[in-house]
């Protein structure tokens, strides 16, 4: 995933905190366009299987139905055994929109838990989890997600939604445990720890939902994530090939050769569907990045923050990660990773 | 220098993980290769289950440890076992023969990408709100579309319809692979089309990152200093401004990397191009775990290696690391 580097900054939370009528004339366009064009899929999903015209694995006994282009009958088409592309597709979008958001929703609460817990711990022990995140960040996750899915082949969605999960925090950790470390030494985290909040407390009311806008944008990118890799797992057949989701419906165009017949009609719409909902996610991703980062705004919504023209000049977000006391054990941790070569002699930034 | 070589360590570590991994897998799963083979030929006898295990170099003899021990020898010498689907070839006989296709397509295609990419985020950054900045939402499309679909969409129109390029397998039937022209010409003939889908669905991602790094690097105050003092729009963009990107833009290439070669790879399983990809298909389709497990192994350390390159020119292309280096 080529995202946008995480840029910690700390004015997201009160922009979109503040419930003032007409915020979503204020969201900047690509936000628009995306979260339209993910309404639809949704919408889609949701209500599809409900009105689809044909049961999706009905196989026409006609065989003059096999292989249809788009009729009236079949408004996309139908595949080699003569069953119908929209009922496939429709369900194809529900499957896939579910496994995609269950993963979404498993793997950020995993990343918010290991980041915040990271950054709060400190020293070694964040270190050590940092350690292990960017171990997993490194190893490729294709390929281990194939050894897992093959030997747990068969057994519905729930090993691919499982497996998927467990492989796609290391990202999302990273950038809330730099977001976490960013505030948890400002004055109102100070305060609550003089009044003698509890520590989970702390957490779960003070830090947490600062960090809603990039935990918002970590969702989006990890249901983008999620719907990459699982369309990917089916294409190559690890999947439960009785199920009806985009990536199957592309496994079998594959392999019963609809490229070689030319049934555009087949093997298009599920890629397609796959596409536009990427897109719709790219696009949301951004504009939830713009709208915690002015600098990011292209220059005809610079002027659409708060009424008067603002010059993407404030002072600059801080790319380099702040420092953490570290103990003797975790900067020797620390020297092992790649921000470690932008400290200083003392290990400090 | 010993950046370098702590990051050698951290990679040895990460590959150390990913071999603790694959030895334990097998082991922690339901399934296994010996069962899935069981199954598959409901003739055999359960008795040939030892016969398998033993073929297959899974009979479980001695301690975990001793396993363990032996498995990381056996990687050391390049043995992955056998293959179960071309019995009695080797896992790493059958690897040797594809990586270099892989290797050759895949590598070549993700460096012009991340080139292209990045002169292009350039350019979209220096002049953000530009034409160049406002297509770029239209760009994210072919970001979002999966390789192999663009791949079969690709090999759909420009192959099959107006046969521009030749589509399937790696060179031409009828020739002998080896150092002459008439094969590498055909080799790169079938490699073209491949290599468009990587540079169109990656480059992007590539520029969208480079993009932003660079509109926060041109408000620093440095570069308003810059052209204060009346330098070259040249000299600025490149200079004081792209180089300084181009440190976060190499370390996000590092990381995407993996993902792009996954995908990359999947990819090629449209093209029926002679490589991994192919390789992992037919490997998923037999239930042979061998030789996925050697798959996994080899992107694996391939992806670290290219990441310690990475890391090696980030060094070099630093100042700031560079100085920092001579202080120790």
């Amino acid at each position: 995933m080529t995202t946008a580097i995480p840029i910690t900054t700390s004015q997201p939370a009160d922009l979109i905190a503040d419930k003032v009528p007409g915020r979503w004339r204020r969201l900047p366009v690509k936000a628009k366009v995306g979260a339209g064009l993910l309404g639809a899929f949704v919408l889609a999903g949701v209500i599809g299987p409900l009105v689809e015209p044909y049961d999706p694995a009905y196989q026409s006994p006609n065989p003059a139905l096999s292989m249809n282009g788009p009729s009236l009958l079949h408004l996309l088409g139908t595949t080699q055994t003569g069953q119908d592309v929209l009922s496939q597709l429709l369900t194809g979008i529900r499957l896939t929109l579910e496994v995609a958001v269950i993963t979404g929703v498993v793997a950020t609460v995993l990343s918010v838990v290991v980041g915040v817990t990271a950054a709060f711990l400190g020293g070694f022990w964040d270190e050590l989890l940092s350690l292990v995140s960017n171990v997993f960040l490194v190893i490729p996750a294709l390929p281990l997600l194939v050894i897992l899915l093959g030997y747990l082949q068969d057994k519905g969605q729930w090993p691919t939604i499982i497996v998927l999960s467990v492989l796609g925090w290391p990202w999302g950790a990273r950038v809330i445990r730099a977001q976490t470390l960013a505030i948890r030494n400002r004055d109102f985290v100070a305060a609550a720890r003089e009044t003698g909040e509890r520590t989970w407390r702390i957490l779960l009311y003070e830090i947490v939902p600062n960090e809603i806008s990039l935990i918002a944008a970590n969702f989006v990118n990890t249901v983008l994530y999620a719907i990459g890799t699982s369309v990917a797992l089916a294409f190559i057949g690890l999947t439960d090939l009785n199920s009806w989701s985009l990536g199957t419906m592309l496994y079998w165009a594959q392999s019963q050769d609809a490229l070689q017949l030319g049934a555009w009609w087949w093997f298009v719409p599920p890629g397609l569907a796959v596409a536009l909902i990427g897109t719709g996610l790219v696009l949301l991703n951004t504009g939830i990045d713009e709208f915690g980062n002015p600098r990011l705004r292209d220059a005809g919504n610079v002027g659409k923050i708060s009424g008067h023209r603002l010059q993407p000049t404030s002072p600059t977000p801080v790319l380099t990660e702040l420092a953490a006391e570290r103990s003797r054990m975790g900067a020797f941790v620390h020297s092992f990773s790649r921000n470690s070569l932008l400290d200083g002699k003392d290990g400090r930034p | 220098m010993a950046f370098i070589l702590r990051r050698l360590l951290f990679y040895i570590a990460a590959a150390w993980v990913a071999l603790t991994l694959n030895f334990f897998i097998p082991r922690a799963m339901p399934g296994n290769a010996v069962s899935a083979i069981l199954d598959k030929f409901p003739n055999l006898q359960p008795s040939a289950a030892k016969a398998l295990q033993a073929m297959l170099g899974v009979d479980h003899a001695g301690s975990l440890w001793h396993q363990y021990w032996a498995y990381l020898v056996h990687i050391a010498h390049f043995n992955f076992g056998t293959d179960l689907q071309q019995y009695p070839a080797s896992v790493s006989q059958l690897l040797g023969e594809t990586i270099p296709w892989t290797l050759t397509l895949v590598g070549t295609a993700t460096i012009i990408a991340f080139l292209i990419g990045t002169a292009l985020g350039i350019a979209a950054g220096w002049r953000y709100g530009g034409w160049l900045d406002r297509v770029l939402p239209g760009l994210m499309f072919f970001q979002a579309i999966p390789y192999f679909f663009l791949a079969l969409l690709l090999v759909d129109l420009i192959g099959v319809k107006l046969h521009w390029f030749p589509t399937g397998t790696g060179y031409s039937g009828g020739l002998v692979p080896g150092w002459h022209w008439g094969f590498i010409g055909s080799a790169i003939d079938h490699s073209i089309l491949p290599a468009f889908t990587i540079v169109i669905s990656s480059v992007a991602g590539w520029m969208l990152q480079m993009r932003n790094v660079m509109v926060t690097t041109i408000s620093e105050d440095y570069v308003v200093a810059a052209q204060a003092k009346g330098l070259r729009t040249r000299r600025v963009v490149f200079t004081y401004a792209a180089r300084n990107a181009l440190l976060p833009q190499l370390q996000g290439f590092g990381l995407a990397l993996g993902f792009v070669v996954s995908g990359a790879i999947v990819m090629e399983i449209v093209f029926a191009y002679p490589g991994i990809g192919l390789l992992l298909l037919s490997a998923v389709s037999s239930d042979d775990f061998p030789m996925m497990q050697a798959i996994f192994l080899v992107i694996t350390f391939a992806v670290l290696l290219a990441n310690l390159i990475v890391d090696i020119i980030i060094v070099f292309a630093d100042p700031r690391a560079r100085a920092r280096g001579a202080d120790r």
